[in-house]
């Protein structure tokens, strides 16, 4: 039998559902009778919350105009941003140069934004920062240039949560490389002082440690001399992120070959020759996810300095829900807040994601 | 005699040598810092007898002078004030083994929903993660307690099942009333439980001597719950309960649970649980792949797969990890001082305002925390080793 002979069939199109969307639902929302029923309940889900949340969030909305505009609770009064945001925001700060903390802001994001791009990472961009920073201090106590002088008592809102996560994090990051290296001594004494000091740290809440700041910090210094809140409070951060980063930068010391180790001895480098050329740009680089995620952890934790009474973003929302005419629309003051910390966070967790996996394939080759 | 230089160590200057800085460097610091302490701790009590404030731990036997709305054990204003810091740090214990209780049952759910193969459920799973992962604990405290404030008032109180309640005063539901077979029962209980490992430490000998496997799960199960039911049955099945009621504008009777310690207990538990999600999702992704193969060519079921391969890999990976994580839990029960819920630091922060010894309070605080942490530390490195994987 030839092959002319066997009885030739149109070429058919494969099935409906062995293709395109169709396939891809069935593959990855049917493909057994369990998931097409989390399926459904899932839709069904999302369906009832869309619903739900477009009514209340978008149609049934009021976002201008006094609090009597939204009298009824049927749908979202977005108008109570537009009248507390800028406290919410910027605080006590006065009113009418509050464009100052912005300014402050929009540098700050813009500086983070550069130095998130690997090009750039060298002295030009520590030069920036620095310049950045004195600028941005400039900008928000004045004082000089013609502005007005403006007390750091006053300043409130997102610019003391961003302030505290920043000097948590970078002073705490030395603090925490130093402790790291003290742990890892092998001087039995340092050894235990800086052991001794990171797990008395990591035992208890921060909470313990602002109270301590608060209340106890006073008391430490000698009779007479006044201490700052805001300076307490960035210590206790400070002491406190130390701590946490020194165990990040612990594990990028232990991962670290030993040959490296031993290597820089064989060139006969002192050890604070070594730790600072081979060691500490090595094993830092092995945890720079691990240290985002210290970051991101400050950030939100900055939102605990509320309890001692400094004025952060989260004081702000609080304190504008004092308000009794506004009191009533508190989920749509938490959601505001809640998206501004969403965001930094947000952004701060996929970059160390994006961070991870180029530095994985860098170490692949 | 001549003088011949003998073999052996170079003579080196005793500023250049090793152990001598060694010993210098440990000196200066630890001197530094006793110095640093030395001179706080002078300032500290100038300060305090400047202020007229007293010093050491004598307040703790005094009147405490203040309510507190919830506690296990019996309190009252006129108790001491070490009396109301056993309340605060039971109640943090009650909030710890809950929470943690809760958020692994959640945490795991949600990690193994991450890794479903429906799509629609990764990706709503995925976006919990994010969305509670990336807010402060306290913000979302605030919210639910402020939801919490929001539900009916008791007249209208929500009723989901007969007998449980759920209202701005919290959440209520019925017990048992006391009955001298209850004790029984708990008696049988243990007896179940002593008898259900017996029985599991047999099946595993036998299996290891013959490899055949016995069952284990049912019998357990039977010898745990069915003891206390007979017993339950012997003793004329007492059936009493009480519900709780409507009276005036609250409840009485039943079980109750405050409304602070549901927005705690709900915020702690939905936020650790989308960390230990991301935790197990890891831990199952870090059993390589070859071994669910391995273990599908030699036949075995997939719940078996789960259980005896993938689970003990995977469990390696997450404990040291979700150890952390319920390390935290207990210390971000600490934020119930920002609701109101009498938690350790809250009956601290009450004791400091009324008696003025911050240091003290504040110290024995740490303490007690500290003493937690280790403790549950200490556990779960012995559950670590135990089930560590034993190399040659």
């Amino acid at each position: 039998m030839s092959t002319a002979d066997l009885p030739v069939s149109p070429i058919q199109a494969a099935p409906l559902v062995r293709v395109g969307a169709l396939r891809w639902a069935r593959e990855n929302l049917f493909n057994s009778w369990y998931n097409a029923l989390l399926t459904v309940l899932g839709l069904a889900l999302i369906g009832f919350v869309a619903v739900k949340f477009v009514g209340w969030g978008l149609i049934d909305a009021v976002w201008s105009g006094p609090a009597s505009a939204c009298g009824d609770d049927k749908g979202a009064c977005w108008a109570v941003i537009g009248e507390k945001g800028r406290f919410i925001l910027f605080g006590r700060y006065a009113y009418e140069e509050q464009w100052r903390p912005l300014l402050f802001l929009i540098l700050f994001v813009g500086l983070v934004g550069v130095s998130t791009i690997r090009r750039f990472w060298g002295a030009r961009l520590g030069v920036a920062w620095i310049v950045g920073l004195v600028v941005m201090g400039v900008l928000m106590w004045g004082g000089v240039l013609g502005l007005r002088y403006v007390s750091h008592e006053d300043w409130g809102g997102l610019p003391i949560t961003v302030i505290l996560a920043v000097t948590a994090c970078t002073f705490g990051f030395p603090f925490g490389i130093l402790l790291a290296l003290g742990r890892r001594s092998r001087l039995p004494a340092i050894r235990a002082v800086s052991v001794g000091y990171i797990e008395l740290v990591r035992g208890v809440p921060l909470i313990t440690v602002l109270f301590m700041a608060a209340v106890m910090f006073p008391l430490f210094l000698p009779p007479g001399m006044n201490f700052d809140k805001l300076l307490r409070t960035v210590i206790a951060m400070i002491m406190f992120s130390g701590a946490y980063i020194a165990e990040v930068v612990r594990g990028g010391l232990q991962a670290l070959p030993r040959g490296q180790y031993e290597a820089a001895d064989a060139l006969g480098l002192s050890y604070w020759q070594k730790t600072p050329l081979i060691i500490l740009p090595q094993a830092l680089r092995l945890v720079i996810p691990g240290l985002v995620n210290t970051f991101i952890a400050t950030f939100k934790d900055t939102s605990l300095v509320i309890i001692i009474g400094i004025f952060d973003l989260l004081f702000g929302a609080k304190t504008a829900l004092n308000d009794p005419v506004w009191r009533a629309y508190y989920i749509e003051v938490y959601l505001f807040v809640a998206l501004i910390y969403f965001c930094f966070c947000f952004f701060m967790s996929r970059y160390s994601q994006s961070l991870e996996r180029e530095l994985q394939k860098s170490a692949r080759r | 005699m001549t003088d011949v230089a003998r073999p052996g160590r170079a003579k080196t200057a005793i500023w250049n040598d090793r152990d001598f800085r060694a010993v210098v460097a440990q000196v200066v610091t630890v001197g530094l810092i006793v110095a640093v302490i030395g001179y706080l701790v002078h300032n500290t009590l100038t300060n305090l007898a400047a202020r007229h404030i007293a010093t050491g731990f004598g307040f703790l036997r005094g009147e405490a002078g203040f309510g507190i709305s919830e506690s296990v054990i019996e309190f009252s204003p006129a108790s001491s004030y070490l009396r109301a810091l056993v309340v605060g740090l039971l109640n943090t214990l009650k909030i710890a083994i809950l929470g943690i209780v809760l958020a692994t049952i959640w945490g795991t759910l949600i990690g193994i929903a991450r890794l479903s193969s429906n799509w629609l459920i990764r990706q709503l799973t995925s976006w919990y993660v994010e969305v509670f992962r990336n807010t402060p604990l306290l913000l979302q405290l605030f919210l639910w307690y402020l939801v919490v404030q929001t539900l009916p008032a008791a007249r209208q109180a929500l009723h989901p099942i007969p007998g449980v309640f759920i209202s701005q005063k919290g959440l209520m539901y019925p017990v048992l009333e006391p009955d001298p077979a209850h004790l029984w029962m708990a008696g049988l209980f243990l007896i179940g439980i002593a008898l259900a490992w017996g029985w599991a430490k047999r099946a595993k000998a036998h299996q290891m001597a013959t490899g055949q496997i016995r069952p284990v799960l049912l019998p357990a199960l039977g010898m745990i719950i069915g003891l206390p039911l007979i017993g339950w049955l012997v003793a004329g099945a007492p059936l009493a309960v009480e519900m709780p009621v409507l009276r005036g504008f609250n409840f009485a009777g039943g079980g109750a649970i405050s409304p602070e310690l549901v927005a705690l207990l709900f915020g702690l538990v939905m936020y650790t649980a989308s960390y230990i999600a991301e935790i197990v999702r890891a831990g199952i992704l870090a059993v390589p792949r070859g071994q669910t193969e391995a273990a599908r060519a030699l036949g075995l079921p997939s719940g078996r797969i789960l259980r005896l391969v993938v689970l003990p890999q995977a469990l390696r990976v997450m404990v040291p990890l979700i150890t952390s994580q319920y390390l935290n839990l207990t210390k971000n029960s600490s934020l119930a001082v920002a609701i109101g819920f009498p938690d350790l630091m809250s009956v601290t922060n009450t004791t400091i305002n009324q008696t003025g010894q911050a240091v003290e309070a504040i110290a024995l605080a740490m303490a007690v925390y500290l003493s937690i942490s280790l403790a549950i530390s200490l556990f779960m490195n012995w559950y670590n080793k135990r089930i560590r994987l034993i190399e040659r």
